[in-house]
């Protein structure tokens, strides 16, 4: 397909800001949603607005289908081995808490340990941290290598007999680079200890199998895929998740309740408390389908790559190619990351400024923010260059 | 000037640029005219929270008036708390405690800058009235 019919898919790539035509370059936070999303959100609210499981009317009977739906074809894309293993979430956030303290109530004790990285979101730090602080854990920090990703190597070293569980991003929000996830597991899994793998930027680019990867858990957000907001997804083992405590409390997600005792619904209900997303977690389908027909055109992270590494006034943080994703964060000498973004934005471009969530990556890397052009399927090469146009132009202004 | 005064000559000053680059280059040069802090100057409880990029502001009361000095390490920020302290320098606390700082939104700055740089601007403008207001407390009653 070309890029300019992809581009009509999405209603909100063709408006103008500030009287330019909007580039939007920050995929990674939020990524604009094709009409199939839009629509299916909109029909469902109108016609089949009911809430799922429990009645036998038609309505609630139609918005069950649809979200059962979505999970069964949730399940195939990350090829878990049942629906039992997909809990649906509010997004990556709610997931990554939702295992920190089930896992953590389950298995997590004074004096034992929780990996994170340094280059993980604040999502993946501070659950984990909480948990830590409940618990008297401890939380031990893995490096990233010279490029900045993540080695097997490091990783054996940091575990030890009181490892509990390690928590890593399969592409850092900030760097880009996708981490060699595979062995990271097979690593983990040779001292027993489970993985966690927080996804929100892996599901976009690399086509995940929660089976050949050999993670425990897998989380991703709806929003950043296509999907709607307020939608995400937990993968989890199966033997796992059994042994895992309800997260939150509520209706659907017990058995039978009484003033004696309640015992609690099988995975996934247990962690579905409350009314979900019904209208919303159903739009995962069309979301998931044109991620999968579509990729960010690979002369697009060739061609910006190339510009950001070769200009002397630029740091570009995450590098090799070979690992990239179209996500590139970078300084500038002499100008500081939300003068650029300020000046690019009335230049009708849209780009993230600042710490990205990501606060201790920061300080590792001895910078206060960075600027971070994420791209997806629907930018063109043309964009690209009016990009790399507008930031020298925003730096002569600068420096 | 009077304190009007100088309110009227920065939206006269930035009703000249119409375009948002060229109101952008008239912030950089303000911010880069503007002396920087020395290290030592850039203390803790000069910082000013709220902003993506950082902001010291150090003030000092001198025969019963105001006097800012401030730094950014964000030139355009810079630019617009020069514009700030230019404007409410050398006026007495209850003189700044009593404005709106209602020119800001009419040259536009707090409507069309980000959010986040315009809850900097805010968080900006309440420090300066926080020590406006801390000033005229401490300042001797003499009456008017």
């Amino acid at each position: 397909m070309q890029r300019q019919n992809i581009r009509e898919l999405f209603p909100a790539l063709d408006q103008k800001v500030y009287g330019k035509p909007l580039v939007y370059l920050d995929n990674a936070a939020t990524a604009q949603r094709p009409n199939s999303v839009v629509e299916l959100q909109a029909r469902l609210a109108r016609s089949s607005n009911a809430n799922i499981h429990r009645a036998v009317h038609k309505l609630a009977s139609d918005a069950t289908e649809a979200y059962e739906n979505t999970r069964e074809y949730v399940r195939g894309f990350l090829n878990a081995k049942s629906r039992s293993e997909i809990v649906f979430t509010s997004g990556a956030t709610a997931s990554l808490n939702l295992v920190a303290f089930s896992f953590g109530e389950a298995f997590i004790g004074k004096g034992d340990e929780v990996i994170v990285s340094v280059a993980e979101h604040h999502s993946n730090i501070v659950p984990w941290q909480m948990l830590c602080d409940r618990k008297g854990a401890s939380l031990k920090v893995l490096d990233i290598d010279e490029n900045g990703r993540l080695s097997h190597d490091a990783l054996e070293k940091l575990i030890s007999e009181r490892t509990k569980i390690v928590a890593i991003s399969h592409i850092s929000n900030v760097l880009g680079l996708v981490n060699p996830v595979r062995d990271l597991c097979a690593v983990c899994h040779k001292f027993g200890v489970p993985v966690l793998i927080d996804g929100a930027q892996g599901i976009v680019h690399v086509k995940v199998d929660v089976q050949e990867i050999g993670c425990d858990f897998y989380a991703f957000s709806g929003h950043k895929i296509y999907a709607a907001t307020g939608t995400g997804v937990l993968y989890g083992r199966k033997e796992l998740l059994d042994a895992m405590p309800p997260f939150m409390g509520g209706g659907e997600m017990i058995k039978s309740v009484s003033f004696s005792g309640t015992t609690y619904a099988e995975s996934p209900t247990k962690f579905e408390a409350g009314t979900q997303n019904i209208n919303a977690v159903p739009t995962l389908i069309p979301a998931i389908e044109f991620a999968k027909a579509h990729e960010t055109d690979p002369a697009i992270t060739e061609f910006v790559y190339r510009k950001l590494t070769e200009d002397e006034r630029i740091t570009l943080y995450g590098t090799g190619l070979e690992h990239k994703i179209p996500l590139f964060s970078f300084a500038v000498k002499g100008a500081h990351h939300e003068d650029l973004a300020l000046i690019l934005d009335k230049m009708g471009i849209a780009v993230r400024s600042g710490q990205m969530c990501a606060e201790p990556l920061m300080d590792r890397l001895g910078v206060t923010g960075l600027l971070r052009a994420s791209f997806a399927p629907y930018n063109t090469l043309e964009e690209a260059e009016y990009f790399i146009e507008c930031l020298n132009k925003a730096i002569d202004m600068l420096v | 000037m009077t304190l009007e005064e100088k309110k009227q000559q920065v939206i006269e000053d930035f009703s000249m640029y119409e375009e948002w680059l060229d109101k952008y280059e008239y912030l950089i040069e303000l911010g880069k005219a503007l002396e920087p802090f020395s290290d030592a100057d850039k203390t803790e409880d000069r910082l000013i929270k709220g902003c993506q990029s950082r902001v010291w502001l150090a003030s000092e009361l001198k025969d019963g008036k105001l006097y800012f000095r401030a730094d950014s390490d964000a030139i355009i920020t810079k630019g617009i708390i020069s514009l700030l302290i230019d404007v409410y320098s050398g006026h007495t606390p209850a003189e700044i405690s009593a404005d709106d700082f209602g020119f800001i939104a009419e040259i536009g700055l707090k409507d069309n800058l980000s959010p986040t740089r315009a809850n900097g601007l805010v968080s900006m403008i309440e420090t300066i009235r926080k020590i406006a207001g801390e000033a005229g407390n401490d300042a001797p009653k003499n009456g008017e």
